[in-house]
């Protein structure tokens, strides 16, 4: 099974030469530290930054250079500031390569849920909505139960949806599925996690195709 | 040169009024409009409708003027991070209206620019899109959002000059440029107001056409939400 970390890292191995990618608050954020050797990337953060660096060193944080989890950074050679517009035309425009966020629900057909409990949590959708009608390539990294252990990989969302038929890929702590026209089809096994595991925490359809062999991480 | 300064926060905001509808510039607590937040306050004014991406914090920002039960309806993308604004919008008391962020960029940006409405994929086949007319353009489906209406815009820009041109700093940029002429009178201020002449106008983000009112502000706390930083090897 995977840790956050260890989830990251697998999606880590999805970025190409030259992508352009944007990563959402949580487990999305940790998939900088595991760019893989001899490609370039660009992080790009709504707020208006693309070149996102690591974070400061101790008091060199500065109150204007944060990113969309209002968390102090840093920029890298070659980053660029601008506004909020101009930001969500590299969203909406599709000039970004790759949105990775995180989830409450995901449903077999591709849409998805993670902005609002109804009476419970409403945080809002921030650039979510933007960011999941917009992008082609779209991986969504999460658990794959929630905390009371039932499945957020289902046949429909139970939750007021962020966007339709758009979530691409998956990777949980369980594996790394991938949504296709009958369901989510299972491409590889986490580490020590059995396809019975994987069978048993996913409510909507699930699709095995031969033998699934365990993810390679390092 | 036509000159836009005006000595004060509080001649900035002569004619603001109960019930009107506000554009506040800022992500989060950055870059947001600190000294015309704190004149907000001071001059009690309710019933207000605020357009902002954030709501602030309990004790900073526009948290401030939730505080005092000034606001009515907030339109934003995100609103954590602020217990009252939460407690407040559970109960019914404030009036929220949740919309994706780069809608409510695009909102300003149209009222800036003269446009009525525009098409977005954004919130297609959510509740978002709901009453709204919708649209296929190339086998994709779109969804046609208003331009905003308001009375004010206060944004906050690192400098400007006696023209009201503006440049922004780092991130503090975000909906402050957009914000710009959205509404009938816009009010900047800024961390460091200078003579006209001593900016490079190759370098102006926003044309002082945009900005009725632009000030010296004063005693920045620039708070810091999220402080993260890495120790050194």
């Amino acid at each position: 099974m995977l840790d956050k970390n260890g989830i990251a890292k697998r999606i880590a191995k999805e970025l190409k030469d030259k992508y352009f990618v944007n990563l959402g608050i949580g487990i999305p954020t940790l998939v900088a530290n595991y760019i893989p050797q001899g490609i370039e990337v660009e992080f790009q953060s709504e707020n208006g930054v693309l070149g996102m660096g690591p974070f400061p060193f101790e008091g060199e944080e500065d109150a204007d250079v944060i990113n969309a989890g209002k968390q102090t950074i840093t920029t890298m050679p070659g980053a660029s500031f601008f506004d909020s517009a101009m930001s969500f035309s590299m969203i909406r425009g599709q000039h970004v390569d790759l949105t990775i966020l995180g989830a409450m629900e995901v449903a077999e057909n591709g849409d998805i849920a993670n902005w609002k409990i109804p009476g419970k949590m409403v945080k809002g959708m921030g650039g979510a909505m933007d960011l999941v009608a917009s992008a082609e390539n779209i991986i969504v990294a999460m658990m794959h139960t929630n905390r009371a252990g039932e499945s957020k990989l289902l046949k429909r969302c139970s939750l007021p949806l962020t966007g339709v038929g758009c979530v691409k890929k998956i990777v949980t702590n369980l594996g790394f599925l991938e949504v296709t026209n009958d369901g989510f089809t299972l491409l590889e096994r986490a580490p020590g996690v059995s396809v019975e595991d994987i069978k048993n925490a996913t409510e909507g359809n699930l699709i095995i195709k031969g033998d699934i062999p365990e993810m390679i991480l390092d | 040169m036509i000159r836009k300064t005006v000595p004060n926060v509080t001649e900035a905001l002569t004619g603001v009024k109960d019930d009107m509808t506000f554009m506040l510039g800022g992500f989060g607590l950055c870059g947001i409009p600190e000294n015309a937040i704190a004149e907000l306050v001071k001059l009690n004014i309710k019933g207000l409708t605020c357009i902002s991406n954030n709501a602030g914090v309990d004790d900073f920002g526009l948290g401030l003027l939730l505080q005092k039960k000034q606001i009515n309806k907030m339109i934003s993308s995100y609103v954590g991070e602020n217990d009252e604004f939460e407690r407040q919008m559970l109960s019914g008391e404030l009036d929220v209206e949740l919309i994706p962020q780069g809608t409510l960029a695009e909102r300003c940006r149209a009222a800036q620019g003269g446009f009525p409405a525009f098409y977005t994929p954004a919130g297609y086949g959510t509740e978002v899109a709901e009453g709204k007319e919708t649209r296929e353009f190339n086998g994709k489906m779109y969804v046609l959002e208003h331009a905003f209406k308001a009375d004010f815009a206060f944004v906050k820009a690192w400098k400007g000059d006696e023209a009201g041109n503006l440049i922004f700093k780092g991130t503090a940029r975000n909906f402050n440029p957009c914000m710009c002429g959205a509404a009938k009178i816009t009010v900047a201020e800024v961390e460091e107001l200078v003579p006209a002449g001593s900016l490079n106008p190759d370098e102006i983000h926003i044309p002082g056409i945009f900005v009725q009112r632009i000030f010296q502000g004063k005693d920045y706390e620039k708070r810091i939400e999220q402080r993260t930083v890495r120790t050194r090897e």
